[in-house]
């Protein structure tokens, strides 16, 4: 009997972490929405600040956030993929293969801002190609490099090794079996894990607070080679770095918003196309 | 003639075997990027560190606590302030996150229904999905406000503020990687406690934690490198004062924050810019033998499953 009480009490505790960490994404849901909902607008979505950023919208920021993600998915998408195929098509068990994989993990463990570090002497100093979207692009591109790299490898996994052996069995060669047997059943899934990547990358601040993005600019960029706003730098410098923080909040909160949403919308697109993917497999076997 | 012995067959499957390798060291240029990068990174901190160590003792460096680097009388570059900083406040998330990240792991893999697993996983996920600067915004118009109320104090940018913001962002971490290890509990090993007569708490906690402690710990690891590297909850959430820390109501300054605040302002070429490289350096290095100990653990334990 007192065995039984001790389980019902324990299990509680477990359940009450679980509504803990439950209630903390609600809080900040609830918060921000409620907070930030009141702001927004069509002219808060589609104008450039004004009056010392205490007015008007934030399309320059949204249009950077953009910008600077095509960059980033241009050179981490089709890395990320290429190696993967590598890793899991081509690669024997080696010891140059466990260290590419073990350089892989460490990679995605390196701080964002020391990607940052990185990106000011590489892409703006090396490369010369100043602060702009090109050196914030390509440094988030590196940072988004690792988990686009282990995405799709774990959609490669997914895919039957009769598929290959079929293709093989039929005379074709490796790369023919790839082309035309694994990739077509892969591809979805590496997708939606490259468009998670891309969404943890657009939310970040760090790697592009010094090469590239700006405090303020109300027209937007004409070249890659031009510096930009972006969303998430938008929201630090009206939370920190404004003049009239106060006044600011709800644009803060406003900006939070929008952050939240299109980071989360990218989320759920990728999980919920991945979560009608596996169905849809399931029903098919 | 055999097919095997014509002469445009055999250039055909020669051009078809070299276009073969093409392919295959295509893909392997790829696949090595990821060393390339990680080595590139290494190697930019070390060059670009160097310069300031003409100037700075070394010692000076890990074991003085005053950075001052634009004082006019003298230039003061010790980092053990922000390195205690941020130990402080990634040890306070840790208090927090670990408990209640195990709590919540234990109870997705062994009491909670497959449907509620189903939700709260994708749930959790959204939690991982929140930008880091989101969360620093919510600690200094939500926690900090909270924190100043409950323990009296002017205001809640401190280092609990930070811990509390990075304990949440390592949650799923810690979370995931613990179920995933409590799951791959060999199933022999509840039921042999079950039946000696244990109740699903005592196999819990005395067979199944036990069984998956090496993923636990691995999974506290990584959460703890994703601790010490963020930047921008605790830039927004910790007040950024550069004192030496004396407690967790402390305004305090981390790594990572100093790098952040100071980068933007300082002069190209300097012993300070260089100085700076120098702390992403040291984060670099910590950030990697705590990865590589929590790889190792991991692999460890999953040798032994094997």
């Amino acid at each position: 009997m007192k065995r039984k009480v001790f389980q019902f009490l324990g299990f509680m505790l477990l359940r009450t972490c679980l509504y803990i960490v439950l209630a903390v994404l609600l809080l900040f849901l609830y918060d921000i929405i409620r907070k930030g909902g009141g702001a927004i607008s069509w002219e808060f979505l589609s104008q450039p600040p004004r009056r010392g950023m205490t007015e008007g919208g934030i399309f320059p920021a949204i249009f950077g956030t953009f910008l600077v993600t095509m960059i980033t998915s241009v050179l981490a998408v089709p890395m990320g993929m290429f190696a993967a195929i590598y890793l899991n098509e081509y690669a024997r068990q080696t010891r140059l293969t466990r260290l590419l994989r073990l350089a892989i993990r460490n990679l995605s463990g390196v701080p964002s801002i020391v990607y940052g570090l990185f990106g000011v002497i590489l892409f703006v100093n090396i490369f010369a190609f100043g602060t702009s979207i090109l050196s914030a692009g390509l440094t988030l591109g590196l940072l988004t490099l690792p988990w686009t790299i282990t995405a799709s490898e774990e959609a490669l996994k997914t895919v039957p090794n009769s598929y290959r052996e079929g293709a093989l069995a039929l005379g074709a060669t490796k790369w023919q079996s790839i082309r035309t047997n694994v990739l077509p059943y892969a591809l979805p899934g590496m997708l939606t894990g490259t468009v998670l990547g891309l969404a943890r990358a657009a939310g970040e601040t760090a790697p592009i607070m010094f090469t590239g993005a700006a405090f303020f600019l109300p027209i937007l960029p004409k070249s890659l080679g031009d510096q930009f706003m972006a969303l998430p730098y938008h929201l630090y410098i009206m939370a920190t770095q404004h003049h009239n923080i106060l006044k600011v909040r709800p644009l803060a909160y406003a900006t939070a918003l929008v952050l939240i949403v299109l980071v989360l919308g990218m989320n759920m697109t990728a999980v919920v196309i991945r979560y009608r993917l596996r169905r849809k497999r399931r029903m098919g076997s | 003639m055999s097919p095997l012995k014509d002469p445009a067959r055999t250039i055909q499957r020669k051009w078809a075997a070299a276009k073969e390798s093409a392919i295959k060291a295509f893909f392997f240029v790829n696949g090595i990027a990821a060393v390339v990068v990680l080595l590139g990174i290494f190697g930019v901190l070390l060059y670009t560190s160097v310069p300031a160590f003409r100037e700075i003792d070394l010692k000076e460096f890990l074991g003085n606590t005053v950075w001052d680097p634009t004082s006019p009388e003298k230039a003061e570059y010790g980092i053990l302030s922000m390195l205690a900083s941020t130990f402080l406040v990634t040890i306070g998330a840790l208090a927090i996150a670990v408990p209640v990240g195990i709590g919540v792991a234990a109870y997705l893999s062994d009491v909670a229904h497959w449907r509620v697993r189903e939700i709260v996983k994708p749930i959790v996920e959204i939690l991982a999905g929140i930008p880091s600067v989101v969360v620093g915004f919510l600690g200094i118009v939500l926690f900090g406000p909270a924190i100043a109320k409950i323990f009296g104090i002017a205001h809640g940018l401190n280092a609990l503020n930070g811990s509390v913001l990075l304990a949440i962002m390592s949650l799923p971490t810690i979370i995931s990687i613990s179920e995933d290890s409590l799951n791959a509990v060999p199933t022999a090993y509840a039921e042999a406690s079950y039946g000696l007569g244990a109740t699903r708490w005592q196999t819990l906690v005395r067979v199944k934690i036990p069984a998956a402690l090496s993923g636990i710990i691995a999974a506290v690891m990584l959460g703890m490198g994703r601790a010490i590297g963020e930047t921008m909850t605790v830039l927004m959430a910790t007040g950024n004062a550069r004192s030496f820390p004396t407690g967790i109501f402390e305004s305090v300054r981390t790594m990572t924050a100093n790098i952040a605040i100071e980068l933007g302002e300082v002069p190209y070429h300097t012993t300070h810019y260089y100085a700076l490289f120098a702390i992403g350096l040291v984060l670099f290095v910590i950030t990697f033998l705590v990865n590589m100990a929590a790889d190792i653990v991991l692999r460890k334990y999953q040798e032994r499953e094997q």
